[in-house]
């Protein structure tokens, strides 16, 4: 809501306040201003002229010659190229030596050999906005009213001294859409009084009355609690005076004509929408408020055909709709230049209704913006009043006796109590009775105490944002200044802060993998549709989940696997020479099952790594190498490691979708309850790598739920040994095909307990092997814990190990 | 006899003295001290002497040997030394090449701020409480006394799925969540970060991603002085014992009365500069007292029981934290933004 300096003084003195003071202190009460416009662009030493003449320049067709009396002793002579310039007019005149917005300063001048003493201006030269300005004003000079008095600065006469503070409304202040809203906040700021029109006092009605000329009906009678109207005849279209549309200006509204321009100005300032139909156009006078029927239409006033539901309340002159109602008038029933007599509305519209007929048909108007913040059911009839009487005095019309009403609901004040203990215990305050009913009598509500500690408080229907007692603290707490509200320390027992296990070990992992040297990236949580084909989720469910309105397509469904958005981040850093990439992130993928969602889709934390380029950076001491599978594996072993859960994974090869069908593997968790696949880790499929142009890259997505419920951070000591190994290396040549894991497990298996470790520690294939042969290298250490093994027992168990081995693997030791 | 021997010591000391090599030392250590040296030579002629005179010549025998022992040893320990110190200046680096690395990695800014901010509140007694990003409108609107078509719901335009499905657009959902799941019980203390999605067009201040950290406290006889306190105790954490707190009255829909808060400008310190355009004071949070209607959804008597809540803009902290001049840099993820916060 722009609120224009000028015009709120009319309501409030605004003596000895500076516009930015003003703007502070409301700041500080609740609304904030963050803009204070000056009218004045930076105009000087323009003033209102006469044009005593005109004459064609003699040596250009384009350019006129004018005498214009400016009120400076002597006529000036002014070259002007508009083409509306003519003798008669009273127009702005920019003296020799007056600046402009913009800063052009006018100079004496000779124009093709003419001298000229001045410059006749154009609204758009005063630094008016183009956008604002009536159709009139659009091109040409600025023609003023006739009765302008001549020499006057043009400051004067277009409102320019004048500062507009914009009120950033939350939207419970609605009631400060309005001037007189704005007025009442003002006056319990600065502790002055308001005061306001009178119009009652002000209207004259003619003697023949309204109800013989118009009717009103409200059918649907949940949706409008009160409708009134007048009927006024004889009114004549023409501009609004100059002051009006000054104002109309300052607060945003460009005017049209006077009677638009009078039910525009009476809802800025009274916040009350109103709208004026051509009342011969409506069939019969008649007015019914109704729900529009299925496949009805109505023009609205910008030309645009609407298609009307049964949720929109409508306007009808019992044959056809005329107004979209509280959002939009109809064409069929518009004042135009011809109209004579009107029909005036001013009512009561529901918030709701008229927020969602706005809604469905995307078109928002001032009328609609105020509509659907409940306006203030009091000012229905004042606004109409006030609006009769201007039209009378500025359009010349004739108000016929009477307001044509119909009336569902009768506004009343609310009266909340508020106990002053619970007001103290709230803000923590020592406030006295005394003190807080003067702060009510500052916002204008009336106060009674009932009991010793409690006061009844009635609030004007105008802050209908105001229903509890909470509410009312507020409004204390608010004037009374949030800066005299103490600083205190909770009271009551203290409580222990703590991570849950989960949020712990989110931490944990995280810092392991950066001290490890991964990177933690933060991506996008939407995606494009594409991005989910490639890899599986491991959320539950077949579909992505889709936004319902999207921004773009490339953010239009939920991301159901991390990996396409860290093989994102890492073409955007290769693009930018950073190569070598270690990055992981910790987020939630969705999916569905669910063609259209009934509930929430499956939402699950993942941890989802990405390794490329090489391992370490190349320098004098370090060669480069690039990164491998087993880079990849290594970080997740030692997740799992860390997490004390290295002995309940396993990894199994496979080739799921988008990884390379020779490098890649399920894991898998053993609990108590058995296997759970947990993710997967490989490297991108080589077709994928090179859609994407990147090199070889390996990628891991692990759930992270079941590694969080089955981590136990409970550590149980083993004595420290008190007898010897014995070390022994086996080398056997097998099938390549024979998995590592597998010749583990049947070591594991023959050796039994006093195996104490088992570890690869070479691999070799060679043309000497044979091609489908490879050499596996083992060292196994084994310790009994109750004594030392005599050579006897370990060449035994030994011997039996390697049995196990060529019986399982058609293995041969190798010598 | 005993001129011989001593003619032998001067003459082995006098050679001995001048040895530069080790090998030449050895040489004559053996030519003197051997087994065929010229000492033992001598001393073959013992038997010939009288056995008065053995004792004596014997005695100074000795003294020859031990004489020409010990010049040797020093001249071995010498050399020794020698070797030892010129192995050690072979050996010699230069210190002032790199080391061999190790690999560094680090947490993206935004969850180092959530980090701080959460120890912090840690160390107020709050617990962390978290919640779906897929959320019901009744726990991102209707809970928090939104009602469908209230006009407040226009301050966050949202992402819907369905009707009643949405990318929530603040983490004040996790409150209802929370008061739900403590079914009544206080003190309710906690802290919610994560993701929230809003319709915005990103551009150097909007992202329509960003993550918000909420505050809740409920219990008996918690008053809006206990908020101001609170807030003080965490922004002098945060952004350092001089900062202070200033509360403008503002609206949200859950809370009432409702406080915009501002602290003193963290780059001139309130003086004025660039950063806070010239005010002094910058906008980093809101908050205000429970909607008593949001208690009594959550299963708390407003009669019996008060709160307060706040929320705040992670991205907003961060980039007055750390002087940061575009949102969208934390999610583009460029390594030369990210490397900048891998430290301390």
């Amino acid at each position: 809501m722009k609120v224009s300096t000028q015009w709120l003084a009319d309501y409030i003195s605004l003596d000895n306040v500076k516009a930015e003071e003003l703007a502070e202190q409301i700041t500080r009460a609740g609304i904030e201003i963050d803009v204070i416009e000056n009218r004045n662009k930076g105009v000087s030493n323009v003033v209102v002229g006469y044009v005593k003449s005109k004459e064609k320049h003699p040596d250009a067709d384009k350019l006129n010659v004018c005498i214009v009396d400016a009120g400076q002793g002597e006529d000036l002579q002014i070259v002007c190229g508009a083409k509306n310039v003519d003798a008669g007019q009273k127009v702005p005149v920019a003296l020799v030596g007056a600046v402009m917005p913009g800063g052009l300063e006018i100079k004496k001048a000779k124009l093709r050999g003419v001298a000229s003493h001045g410059m006749i201006c154009s609204a758009k030269e005063l630094g008016l906005n183009e956008k604002l300005l009536p159709k009139e004003q659009q091109e040409g000079i600025l023609v003023l009213p006739e009765d302008t008095q001549i020499g006057t600065p043009i400051e004067e006469v277009l409102g320019l001294d004048d500062q507009v503070l914009e009120f950033d409304l939350t939207p419970n202040r609605s009631d400060c859409l309005s001037m007189i809203g704005a007025a009442y906040e003002v006056s319990a700021i600065l502790r002055r009084d308001v005061n306001l029109p009178n119009p009652e006092k002000d209207l004259v009605e003619i003697t023949n009355f309204a109800k013989n000329h118009i009717s009103v009906n409200i059918v649907d009678t949940d949706y409008c609690s009160h409708y009134a109207a007048r009927y006024i005849t004889g009114v004549k279209i023409a501009p609004s005076p100059l002051w009006m549309q000054n104002r109309l200006m300052a607060a945003g509204v460009r005017p049209i004509n006077n009677i638009v321009d009078i039910t525009n100005y009476v809802m800025l300032e009274y916040g009350q929408p109103l709208h004026a139909f051509d009342a011969d156009r409506l069939a019969n006078g008649h007015i019914e408020v109704r729900l529009a029927k299925e496949g009805e239409t109505l023009v609205t006033l910008d030309g645009q055909e609407r298609k009307l539901t049964p949720q929109m309340l409508v306007i009808t002159d019992g044959v056809k709709p005329v107004a979209l109602a509280g959002v939009m008038g109809g064409a069929n029933s518009e004042v135009s230049e011809n109209t004579v007599n009107i029909l005036l509305e001013s009512a009561k519209f529901d918030g709701g209704t008229v927020r969602r007929t706005s809604r469905q048909l995307g078109l928002r108007s001032e009328a609609s913006l105020r509509f659907e913040k409940e306006v203030d059911p009091q000012s229905v009839i004042p606004a109409l009043n006030r609006a009769a009487a201007l039209i009378a005095k500025l359009a010349g019309g004739a108000v016929h006796q009477g307001i044509v009403e119909s009336v569902n609901e009768q506004a009343k004040d609310r009266v909340i109590e508020l106990s002053m203990d619970k007001l103290n215990a709230y803000l923590g305050t020592n406030l006295t009775t005394l003190e807080v009913k003067s702060i009510f009598a500052r916002l204008h509500f009336k106060c009674a105490e009932t009991t010793d500690r409690v006061i009844e408080v009635r609030v004007p229907t105008r802050r209908g944002d105001i229903t509890q007692d909470v509410d009312l603290i507020e409004e204390i707490a608010r004037l009374y200044g949030y800066d005299n509200i103490p600083t205190t320390a909770i009271e009551g027992p203290t409580t222990p802060g703590a991570y849950t296990k989960s949020q712990f070990l989110r931490r944990e992992i995280r810092t392991l993998l950066t001290h490890g040297g991964w990177q933690e990236v933060i991506s996008y949580s939407f995606t494009h549709p594409k991005q989910t084909e490639t890899f599986t989720s491991l959320a539950d469910g077949s579909r992505p989940v889709k936004l319902a309105m999207p921004m773009s397509e490339d953010r239009s469904v939920l991301r159901t696997s991390i990996i396409p958005q860290l093989i994102e981040i890492a073409l955007y850093n290769i693009n930018r020479k950073q190569e070598d990439l270690a990055l992981f992130e910790i987020g939630s993928v969705f999916a569905t099952d669910e063609e259209v969602l009934t509930k929430q889709p499956q939402e699950v934390p993942v941890l989802s790594l990405l390794l490329t380029g090489n391992r370490t950076e190349k320098q004098w001491n370090v060669t480069a190498e690039k990164v491998d599978f087993f880079d990849l594996k290594g970080a997740l072993e030692s997740v799992f490691q860390y997490l004390g859960l290295s002995n309940q994974i396993t990894y199994e090869a496979n080739a799921p979708a988008g990884y390379h069908p020779g490098r890649s593997a399920s894991i898998y968790l053993h609990t108590a309850a058995g296997k759970q696949f947990i993710g997967t880790i490989g490297q991108l499929h080589p077709q994928l790598q090179q859609e994407y142009s990147i090199n070889d890259t390996y990628v891991a997505e692990l759930k992270l739920a079941p590694i969080y419920d089955h981590t136990d951070k409970h550590i149980v000591y083993r004595e420290l040994p008190r007898f010897p190994a014995v070390e022994r290396d086996i080398a056997v040549v097998v099938a390549r095909d024979v998995e590592a894991g597998a010749l583990m497990d049947t070591i594991r298996e023959a050796a039994g307990e006093w195996l104490e470790s088992v570890k690869v520690f070479d691999v070799y294939t060679g043309s000497k092997l044979g091609e489908d042969k490879k050499s596996i290298a083992i060292a196994l250490v084994y310790r009994h814990k109750e004594r030392t093994f005599t050579d006897e027992e370990i060449t035994a168990l030994h011997d039996k190990v390697v049995a196990s081995l060529e019986q399982t693997f058609n293995a041969e030791l190798r010598k | 006899m005993k001129e011989r021997l001593e003619s032998l010591k001067s003459e082995a000391l006098a050679q001995l003295k001048d040895v530069s090599d080790p090998q030449t030392l050895n040489d004559l250590r053996v030519k003197y001290l051997g087994k065929k040296g010229a000492l033992t030579e001598i001393l073959r002629g013992m038997g010939a002497l009288s056995a008065e005179e053995r004792p004596i010549i014997g005695q100074v025998a000795n003294e020859v040997r031990s004489a020409i022992e010990q010049i040797i040893d020093e001249k071995q320990q010498f050399f020794l030394q020698q070797e030892t110190e010129k192995r050690l200046q072979a050996e010699k680096v230069d210190v002032t090449l790199p080391g061999r690395p190790l690999r560094q990695g680090g947490v993206h800014p935004l969850n180092k701020v959530i980090g701080e901010i959460e120890e912090i509140f840690l160390g107020m007694g709050y617990r962390v409480a978290e919640g779906p990003e897929v959320e019901m409108d009744y726990y991102n609107f209707e809970a928090l006394n939104l009602p469908k078509n209230h006009p407040a719901r226009d301050m966050q335009d949202s992402f819907y799925i369905t009707e009643e499905l949405l990318m929530r657009t603040h983490t004040s959902p996790v409150q209802v969540r929370t008061m739900e799941a403590m079914k009544g019980e206080v003190p309710v203390k906690v802290i919610c970060p994560g993701k929230v999605y809003r319709r915005d067009d990103d551009d150097a201040t909007h992202s329509f991603q960003f993550n918000q950290i909420e505050g809740l406290v409920i219990g008996k006889n918690i008053r809006m002085s206990d908020l101001k306190g609170t807030l003080q105790q965490f922004v002098q954490e945060m952004f350092g014992p001089k900062t202070q707190i200033r509360l403008r009255p503002s609206f949200f829909p859950f809370t009432e009365p409702s406080a915009e808060v501002d602290v003193t400008c963290v780059q001139c310190g309130g003086d004025g500069c660039r950063m806070c355009k010239h005010t002094g004071w910058l906008e980093i949070l809101g908050c205000g007292m429970v909607q008593p209607k949001v208690l009594e959804m959550g299963g708390y008597d407003p009669q019996e029981y008060s709160g307060f809540a706040f929320g705040m803009g992670v991205e907003r902290i961060a980039i007055l934290k750390y002087g940061i001049d575009d949102i969208r840099h934390f999610y583009s993820n460029d390594m030369r933004f990210l490397k900048q916060f891998a430290r301390l």
